[in-house]
């Protein structure tokens, strides 16, 4: 079977007459297209954040001592970083200094900072080697003997229903996409059903003068996939216009969270693709339908 | 001579009417020139469409060029279509295609090289009398010239069997009998020729035609002579 454009001489392709956009189909594609983009462009964009997160907090874990009285709470730290320091699991470690847990306290206290009586709970950020999964419950078995009031929390406990909501986003923007595939598909086979009935005598002619079923659906391949190409191509433009805009005013907004959720070079392949995707399915689809209605001519 | 077309018992029935055609049983010779008359409502059409292979029959054998059509596979009958030239009684012209395309269609659709297409296409055009109009669309043309231009698309790629429905009801007698010339000059070239017409003229005008007369779908006088 072909599916290529072909390059047909000038009388052939005019066997249908009607120009390029004459009827609704493009533009009806061009608006699914530009729905379509902008539900891909999501679901690649939240899955890249996703992964960006997993990687991020991945053997990340604070260990927040929280003893009031401060030379026990030293002493506690001294021996927790002592066993941090000979362990092969542990890549990383280091004690939050008390100015950085001043500044995270202050929007609760104020500026005018903390009472000396205060007890502040000292903090020591830890990053695992994610190879070691062994790592984990041994600190944890260490943090019950040498602080046992303590706390251990790994950051993918808080983060972690974040990106399983981004996952669960990721597969909607994936149903989508495929619901407008079939859409589309549907629009498509109407467009050729609607062409086979308006062109029904110029095909008759043809297929008594003996053209083939092949050469008759040729014709429909092309002028659908053409038009569907069209119509892919102006959805295409004016999504990317939309995700440009969209990603600026992310960027404005200085959020860490959404500014990272980039689209990447791949992801932007895949949706200049989708024109090219929408113009073979047309092509496809139209060939099906025009095969299957010449089915019923002898 | 070797038959081109065989009829065996063929029967043809549109839905669950009564047969439009019946017991049809009839060989028509290779580089024969036939004409076929019958009064309106005979069956003539339903005859020709057997033979262009726009229908199969309800019972029977057709045999084209030896070969039987009622079982031959359906991708394999655009292959027979192509040695077959129709005139439809309604012309069939493509209205939005040019006289010239019109009468190329049937060369493209044999998958003519362009090149090799615009000097027959001119020549026939020329002779059928329309040569000065070759970029004139269909409905620009009275009924006599589309007619010309149905028989040019018909004989453009030299059939072995060209089949005409009242070819010549729309023209002027004089045109007719050219007409009936042209089909004449390809029957001398082989070209097996069937013509259903009540031109009486025209059934007079040829020394060596054969008739086949068809009366309630059934043949009176199977290939008989004049």
């Amino acid at each position: 079977m072909r599916f290529s454009l072909p390059d047909l001489p000038p009388a052939e392709a005019q066997l249908f007459p009607e120009g390029r956009m004459a009827g609704p189909m493009p533009w009806v594609i061009a608006v699914m297209i530009f729905l379509t983009v902008l539900a891909a462009a999501m679901g690649i964009a939240l899955s890249r954040g996703a992964a960006g997160l997993d990687a991020d907090l991945a053997g990340r874990v604070t260990l927040q001592l929280v003893e009031a009285n401060p030379i026990r709470r030293a002493k506690q730290a001294d021996a927790l970083e002592r066993y941090l320091a000979g362990q092969d699991g542990v890549r990383l470690f280091q004690r939050v200094s008390t100015a950085e847990v001043t500044a995270l306290l202050e929007p609760w206290f104020g500026k005018a900072g903390l009472d000396a009586d205060l007890p502040v709970p000292m903090m020591i950020d830890v990053v695992l080697d994610p190879t070691k999964p062994q790592t984990l419950p041994r600190l944890r078995q260490a943090v019950a003997d040498l602080a046992p009031s303590a706390r251990l929390e790994p950051h993918g406990q808080w983060l972690g229903p974040l990106v399983g909501v981004m996952g669960s986003l990721v597969w909607l923007a994936g149903l989508l996409v495929l619901l407008m595939a079939a859409a589309c598909c549907a629009i498509i086979v109407l467009a050729a059903r609607s062409a086979l009935n308006t062109h029904r005598a110029t095909i008759e002619v043809m297929h008594l003068l003996g053209a083939s079923d092949p050469q008759i659906a040729r014709l429909f391949q092309r002028r659908l996939g053409l038009d569907a190409l069209f119509g892919a191509s102006l959805g295409l433009f004016a999504g990317s216009l939309a995700i440009l805009l969209l990603g600026y005013r992310f960027t404005a907004m200085g959020s860490e969270l959404l500014g990272s959720l980039g689209l990447g070079a791949i992801g932007w392949l895949a949706l200049l693709a989708l024109p090219l995707a929408t113009a073979l399915l047309a092509m496809l689809a139209a060939r099906l339908t025009v095969l299957a209605a010449l089915r019923h001519m002898l | 001579m070797t038959h081109i077309i065989q009829f065996e018992n063929v029967g043809l029935r549109y839905g669950n009417a009564s047969e439009t055609l019946s017991d049809l049983s009839f060989s028509l010779d290779r580089g024969g020139f036939y004409f076929l008359t019958g009064p309106s409502g005979a069956g003539k059409t339903s005859l020709l469409k057997l033979l262009y292979l726009a229908q199969r029959p309800s019972r029977g054998v057709v045999r084209l060029f030896g070969d039987d059509m009622v079982t031959m596979a359906r991708d394999k009958l655009p292959a027979y279509r192509q040695r077959i030239g129709v005139v439809f009684q309604d012309f069939r012209l493509i209205p939005h295609l040019s006289i010239f395309e019109n009468v190329a269609l049937p060369l493209r659709v044999a998958g003519q090289d362009e090149a090799a297409i615009g000097q027959p296409v001119t020549e026939i055009l020329n002779w059928v009398g329309l040569g000065a109009r070759t970029d004139a669309l269909p409905q620009t043309l009275s009924g006599g010239e589309q007619q010309r231009v149905a028989i040019a698309r018909a004989v453009i790629t030299r059939p072995d069997v060209l089949i005409a429905d009242e070819p010549t009801g729309n023209v002027d007698p004089d045109m007719a009998l050219r007409l009936l010339r042209l089909f004449e000059a390809l029957n001398q070239l082989g070209t097996t020729v069937i013509v259903a017409t009540h031109d009486v003229q025209l059934l007079t005008a040829l020394d060596h035609g054969q008739m086949l007369r068809l009366d309630q779908g059934r043949l009176v006088d199977p290939v008989g002579v004049r």
